[in-house]
């Protein structure tokens, strides 16, 4: 390759510069994360919670997917083996021995925790997820492209995928009932559960609540709160009267899942600097070496 | 010593045993990518809610990018250090690039769910997401390395344009485009030149920051936050023993001399490098003290294993001795292994050291996935096979009986 006259040489490498900062101008266009002081959360009481599992029926109901009629729901054989939400089942519930009276096992609902800090939203290539003003974190049907990334990302693998379908598979999880709370609706879960093991509103007011029983009933939980700060807060919060690793919940870090990750990103592309000088190192390495080439 | 070599379009028979293999072997992959697309990709992988990534994204994608690393440390050395003696392996390297990016998209297109959006990326945009930017840099990259390949191109047709038939009337202005093409190319060269290298920086490390945000799920034999940094040092240190490796299966498979004597000294800069990725993969290891994993006997722990003692050490230490530098068979073994290595190391940092937290059963591809990643690699190796025939890409001694040269032609219509 011949190297062009040396002002050749730097109006082409100009443009080139010049072309890359230009994009950088639009880069910051990225997904709607919102972290509004009125966010919405729920709090789930483990210890208050029967297993009925009328929330998982009122989910699919109000999600349009298939169910079995509400009386099968009853039936306890679902609870041999762990289950997790999938495409068919926004949200699940499973249960686990209560080691000090057996007659009463734990029960532990599972859906998407509303993060705080998402990684499905950082990681979506497109900006697919978003963090809404309420606090649902929801997907946009129009920009995925079915990369899966928001799965591997998810900390509390959540995010689901329609494995055998060709065209349009679709990421699904659970939605906060977003139409309904629009609408000034409860979350279907949380208004058809029949002992109010669900407690919705302001995420501040439920962890508020959360304490509270703490205080109130110490010799009835676990003395934490899950998600209040697990991968840096989440939405939904967990009371619980055993350990939450044996009710298989994830153990997570404070740290928001996206933070370390975030960090490099915008280290790398702070304002493009980084790599433009990068191309102006090799430019230059480029033009030494040549001159000294020739020189010889 | 090389001023006599000159790249020149390989004069032998297409098919040959091994190309009929490797021919139905690309046609056992197609038949179950036809699957996939018709009936979705639950129905050829073994992929679930709880791996949603396994071999296509492991060895079609990251494997794929990272062995693809030969053209930019080529074009580094060759054209930005300017250490003309490397330009003999510039070609054959880039060719490998951008058939491998090549089909790094194209995997990445059977991968995703929705193959018909994968346009999205250039025009929906997410700075935070690390796919994003491996996505839009291998997008921009695969287009800087077609570019670079464009005056072999012209090179090859310069000359020698004869369209047949009614289209006859066209050569003339073909080959008018093709000079101009070809001027306007060596003055703005430099430019894709170093674009290449840096798009290359970019991406290879970003693929290391793709699972950083799975951290939770990660094992810690792997999870660290310098997997940039490390993906970078692998993908730097595969790139010249690929050009090795691949130098002399085509010297094999084409009946001509190896290079040995720069490939030797291709070679003698190999351990430096993986000299500097060892210092950093163990120095994170003891900083982290994960070493302590190596204690229990578990596929973790004997992949890992492998990737750094079969895939980092005993190439090093083949690499620092001046016999191995010498042969060429030795030569082929040492670079095989960290060619190897590195797949070994995507193939951990994508499947092995992914443990999510309600898998059922541990992922292991399907036959399905299994063939349509072997008929893509059975494709590509054809593709080269096909374009060294057509194109000058490998250099043979000038004064074999070669293809007249570029200019040799240009002369003769002059
Ligand atoms: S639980 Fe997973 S899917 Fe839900 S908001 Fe958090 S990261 Fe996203
Ligand atoms: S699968 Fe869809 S929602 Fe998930 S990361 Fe990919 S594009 Fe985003
Ligand atoms: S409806 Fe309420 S009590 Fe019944 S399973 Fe769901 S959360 Fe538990």
């Amino acid at each position: 390759m011949k190297l062009p006259s040396r002002r050749a040489f730097l109006k082409t490498a100009a443009v080139a510069g010049g072309a890359v900062a230009g994009l950088s101008a639009t880069a910051k266009a990225g997904p709607k994360n919102v972290l509004s002081p009125d966010r919405k959360g729920v709090l789930v009481d483990t210890t208050v919670c029967i297993g009925c599992r009328t929330c998982e029926f009122a989910c699919r109901t109000a999600h349009g997917l298939a169910t079995p009629p509400l009386e099968s729901y009853g039936d306890k054989s679902v609870f041999s083996a762990m289950r997790r939400p999938d495409t068919g089942a926004l949200t699940v519930v499973n249960q686990y021995p209560n080691a000090t009276k057996s007659e009463l096992p734990y029960f532990v609902k599972v859906q998407c925790m509303h993060c705080d800090h998402p990684a499905c939203v950082s990681a979506c290539i497109v900006g697919a997820f978003s963090k809404q003003e309420n606090g649902s974190v929801i997907w946009d049907t129009d920009r995925c492209i079915g990369c899966r990334y928001c799965m591997t990302a998810c900390p509390f693998q959540i995010p689901s995928f329609e494995y055998n379908k060709a065209i349009n598979p679709e990421i699904r999880k659970c939605d906060f009932c977003i139409t309904r709370t629009r609408a000034n609706a409860l979350p279907a879960c949380v208004e058809t559960c029949p002992v109010e093991a669900l407690t919705y509103g302001p995420r501040e007011e439920v962890l508020r609540i959360a304490k509270q029983r703490l205080v109130t009933y110490p010799e009835r939980y676990v003395n934490r709160i899950y998600g209040e700060y697990e991968a840096g807060g989440t939405g939904w919060m967990y009371l619980a009267g055993r350990e939450f690793a044996d009710l298989k919940f994830p153990k997570l870090g404070q740290n928001p899942a996206p933070g370390v990750s975030e960090a490099i990103q915008h280290g790398i592309f702070a304002y493009f600097v980084p790599p433009v000088a990068l191309y102006a190192i090799l430019g230059a390495i480029m033009w030494m070496t040549k001159n000294r080439k020739e020189g010889v | 010593m090389d001023d006599h070599m000159k790249a020149t379009p390989m004069k032998t028979k297409f098919i040959t045993p091994g190309v009929i293999v490797l021919i139905l072997l690309a046609l056992n992959g197609l038949v179950f990518l036809a699957g996939r697309f018709i009936f979705g990709i639950g129905s050829v992988t073994n992929l679930n809610d709880q791996y949603p990534w396994g071999l296509w994204i492991a060895v079609d994608v990251a494997a794929g990018v990272a062995l693809a690393a030969g053209g930019f440390t080529t074009a580094a050395l060759g054209h930005v250090m300017h250490q003309e003696q490397y330009h003999v392996v510039i070609r054959p390297a880039l060719l490998t690039a951008m058939l491998g990016y090549t089909f790094v998209a194209i995997g990445v297109f059977v991968d995703i769910g929705r193959w018909y959006f994968i346009w999205h990326p250039l025009v929906m945009w997410n700075g935070s997401s690390a796919l994003f930017e491996v996505g839009i840099c291998v997008m921009i990259y695969v287009t800087v390395l077609y570019i670079e390949f464009l005056p072999v191109v012209t090179e090859r047709f310069i000359g020698r344009v004869y369209l047949p038939g009614l289209l006859r009337q066209l050569n003339a202005p073909v080959d008018r485009l093709l000079r101009a093409l070809d001027r306007g190319l060596s003055k703005t060269m430099f430019v894709f030149i170093i674009a290449g290298v840096v798009l290359s920086t970019l991406h290879q490390s970003s693929l290391g920051t793709l699972m950083v945000i799975a951290g939770a799920k990660m094992h810690p034999l792997w999870f660290t936050p310098i997997l940039p940094l490390l993906f970078l040092l692998s993908a730097i240190s595969v790139g010249l023993p690929m050009v090795i490796f691949e130098s002399i299966i085509a010297a094999r498979s084409f009946k001509l001399k190896p290079e040995t004597e720069v490939l030797g000294r291709l070679g003698g800069m190999v351990a430096p490098i993986l000299g500097v990725y060892l210092a950093f993969k163990l120095g994170d290891m003891f900083i982290r003290e994960t070493f302590v994993y190596l204690a229990e006997f578990n596929t973790a722990s004997v992949m890992w294993t492998i990737e750094v003692v079969v895939g980092i050490v005993i190439p090093l230490r083949m690499f620092l001795s001046r016999t191995v530098l010498k042969s060429p068979a030795l030569l082929f073994v040492a670079s095989t292994l960290v060619v190897l290595g590195v797949a070994v190391s995507r193939i951990n940092n994508f499947i092995v050291a992914y443990q999510p937290p309600y898998a059922l059963h541990p992922y292991l591809p399907s036959f399905g996935e299994i063939s349509v990643t072997v008929g893509f690699i059975s494709l590509l190796t054809l593709m080269y096979r096909a374009c060294v025939m057509i194109f000058p890409v490998i250099s043979v001694p000038e004064d074999r009986p070669a293809l007249h040269s570029k200019y040799a032609i240009r002369t003769e219509k002059s």
